[in-house]
């Protein structure tokens, strides 16, 4: 009895010492943890078109995909050295917060309660996302303000349902909703004429649309309903790592400004006599060293990924079929809400 | 000479049953157009299913578009098989690494070549227990690498058909021997054992899969210090073992209730212990009265597996879903891929069905 006491208690021993072995300690700061495993583990989206998706390969591509191999390149100078975790939506903080990624990047709206109360920090947001309502040309609409008495296709039980609930009553507008379970019935009913307005966020919208069978027929109207700003997000509690997510994130948006593309960046280092650039592309100051992080970082950065334009037109833009607009996903100089601080 | 029998021979030579119709032919007509209203039902019904069958055949083949691109799919009316075969391997085998897709496709035929292995009685024996540990051992390695020069994948990227097969076949391999001592427990004469054993067959049968899922996924990292993670497909993986174990007993202890207590009495009389009584009498005995139901139970838990979709695996049935989000097939291709799923789970699911069919003739459990 007593050797047999001995031997379980030695085997439970065991194994729970090859459990903590086998996944080490995160301590210390995240990129050090980072640098040990050689990969940066970035929690994604398992399947959302445009933002983080499987190719035939099982490679993810998509807008958040490319956010995680931009911070990758940063903080472990290749792009390539990212392990992608997807996640579904109900175990996405929950897998942030137990250090199993280091980094969230899986179209998470920024608010409040986030922020402050699930103990998260959020990157600059990269895709300013809001509800939008498509109808068919025909209809000859011009504003959502003309859809007085209106059938709209909704889904039951989303935030969608209740913002455009809110925005009629607000504005003394009446609406006949016609709801259903799926999104693909729902999709197909609005294609089929039972409702005038399809109503969700603009990048799905988009999507939707590009699946029709004559997209030219419809038409995105140009309110927005509610904001939903994208943002990357980290663990609350280390300020160095939270900085070199949003500098890389800055420093995609920076370079749209000022024209450095994947193709001219290595060019521009060499030869670029704008102050500015050459801090960022790290020929005069040393900026990389103050993020820990080497000179090239940004350089690095923009020649795996471009800067933020090319991201957005290779993903989303026209020439992809979600065919997205600019929109508010614009820089600042255009009127849009792509603003980065300066580099200095 | 005959042997002579009691009785006269013409109550034994008369028909026990009203006579058999003759040929197929007539059996048919008989059995579905008997009577005016067997006909009008059997008409019926024989048009729903011409009807079925027809759509069937026609989206599944007659206007199903064969090659092409997702432009030719968009403008054609039935299934659209070049989506199939363009993510045939991304629905198999999820997000490993494309060029390592050899290691879980290797993986999987070994499990199911000891699965087949196992399915013959010739073979159980005690070296096919060790079998099983080395053909795990193997697969571990095969999919986890690190070792020969084999790449390490995390089991973050582990996916598709090898997980849902593993999850399935290691949940309730390592639930089977959990289950078979929990079922003694629960009849064992000691009342602290016995309270335990009812009250964690009790405790587990009262809850859905889907929350202990949850509860290893979400809550179980929570208590955990920050930074000690136990690995997401481990955590899965035990919470199966654990629910399959409860189910198991429950079947198990059926089957010792079936055993006559005259093979107990006879077993103590010849000086057996408790265990020789239970291992060398009771259990092969009872076991067998319960292949049939454990392979039910098996074939629920096969398909449960897709449960793991909850907590963020990508078994079988979520990589067919996210292949399904590719931007250029959006839309297009929806049905395909759950079809191929349902041939891919009817195949497995049919043949154990049969497999257990072939084993209660054999051992007879019918006629006990």
């Amino acid at each position: 009895m007593g050797s047999w006491i001995r031997g379980a208690t030695g085997c439970v021993a065991a194994v729970a010492g090859m459990v903590l072995a086998a996944q080490g300690a995160v301590a210390g700061p995240t990129l050090d943890a980072i640098k040990a495993h050689g990969k940066l583990r970035c929690g994604v989206s398992p399947s959302s078109a445009g933002f983080a998706y499987p190719d035939d390969k099982g490679r993810m591509l998509g807008l958040d995909a490319e956010v995680c191999r931009a911070v990758a390149a940063a903080a472990l100078g290749d792009g390539d050295k990212v392990e992608f975790v997807p996640l579904t939506t109900n175990v996405r903080f929950q897998a942030l917060q137990s250090g199993e990624v280091d980094l969230l990047s899986r179209q998470t709206t920024e608010t409040f309660s986030r922020d402050v109360t699930l103990g998260m920090n959020f990157a600059p947001v990269v895709f300013y996302d809001g509800q939008g309502v498509m109808v068919p040309k025909s209809l000859g609409v011009k504003s959502a303000m003309d859809l007085d008495g209106a059938a709209i296709c909704i889904l039951p039980g989303t935030t969608t349902e209740q913002n455009i609930a809110d925005w009629f009553r607000t504005r003394g507008m009446t609406f006949e909703s016609v709801v259903f379970e799926q999104p693909d019935e729902w999709r197909n009913a609005f294609f089929q004429g039972r409702c005038d307005v399809l109503t969700t966020d603009r990048s799905d919208l988009a999507s939707s649309r590009a699946v029709a069978n004559n997209p030219a027929d419809y038409v995105i109207l140009p309110e927005t309903i509610s904001k939903e700003p994208l943002a990357p997000v980290v663990r609350h509690g280390d300020d160095q790592w939270l900085d070199i997510v949003t500098w890389t994130v800055n420093g995609l948006i920076a370079a749209e400004e000022k024209g450095i593309t994947r193709e001219n960046a290595a060019k521009l280092a060499a030869e670029s006599q704008d102050p500015e650039i050459q801090r960022m592309l790290g020929t005069s100051e040393d900026l990389g060293a103050q993020l820990g992080l080497d000179k090239d970082w940004l350089l690095r950065v923009i020649t795996t990924v471009g800067n933020y334009g090319e991201m957005f037109d290779r993903n989303l833009g026209p020439g992809t079929p979600l065919d997205l607009e600019r929109g508010q996903n614009t820089l600042w100089t255009d009127g849009g809400l792509l603003y980065a601080p300066p580099f200095r | 000479m005959p042997v002579s029998r009691f009785g006269p021979a013409e109550a034994l030579a008369a028909p026990l049953a009203p006579p058999a119709a003759r040929g197929r032919l007539a059996q048919i007509r008989a059995t579905y157009f008997g009577t005016p209203r067997n006909a009008v039902v059997s008409l019926f019904c024989l048009a729903l299913i011409v009807l079925a069958g027809q759509a069937t055949a026609e989206w599944l083949l007659l206007d199903a578009v064969w090659a092409g691109g997702p432009e030719a799919c968009k403008a054609g009316e039935g299934a659209c098989w070049p989506f199939l075969a363009e993510k045939l391997r991304f629905a198999v085998f999820g997000f490993f690494p494309y060029e390592q897709q050899w290691r879980p496709g290797v993986a999987m035929l070994l499990l199911l070549a000891m699965c087949a292995a196992t399915m013959l009685p010739a073979l159980w024996r005690r070296e096919l227990l060790l079998g099983w540990v080395l053909a795990l051992l193997a697969m571990y390695l095969l999919m986890a690498g690190g070792i020969l020069g084999l790449v390490p994948v995390p089991t973050s990227q582990w996916g598709g058909l090898p997980l849902t097969l593993m999850l399935a076949v290691v949940g309730f391999g390592a639930g089977f021997p959990l289950g078979v001592a929990l079922a003694l427990g629960r009849r064992s004469r000691l009342p602290a054992i016995r309270t335990l054993c009812t009250a964690y067959i009790e405790l587990i049968r009262g809850v859905p899969l889907i929350s202990l899922l949850f509860m290893a996924s979400v809550m179980l990292p929570l208590f955990l210090p920050e930074g000690w993670t136990i690995d997401k497909v481990l955590r899965a993986q035990v919470a199966i073992i654990l629910f399959a174990a409860a189910y198991i007993a429950e079947v198990v202890r059926g089957g010792l209730q079936g055993i006559d207590k005259g093979q107990y009495e006879a077993a103590t009389a010849v000086g057996l212990g408790y265990w020789q009584n239970m291992i060398l009498v009771i259990l092969p005995q009872a076991l067998r009265i319960v292949i049939p139901p454990m392979v039910t139970l098996f074939i629920g838990f096969f398909q449960d597996t897709t449960l793991v979709t909850i907590v963020g695996l990508f078994d079988f049935l979520s990589s067919i879903r996210a292949a399904q989000r590719d931007p250029s097939w959006q839309g297009i291709a929806v049905l395909e891929g759950y079809a191929f799923a349902a041939v891919v789970f009817f195949v497995f699911c049919w043949t154990m069905a049969r497999y257990s069919r072939w084993l209660e003739a054999r051992f007879d459990v019918g006629h006990k």
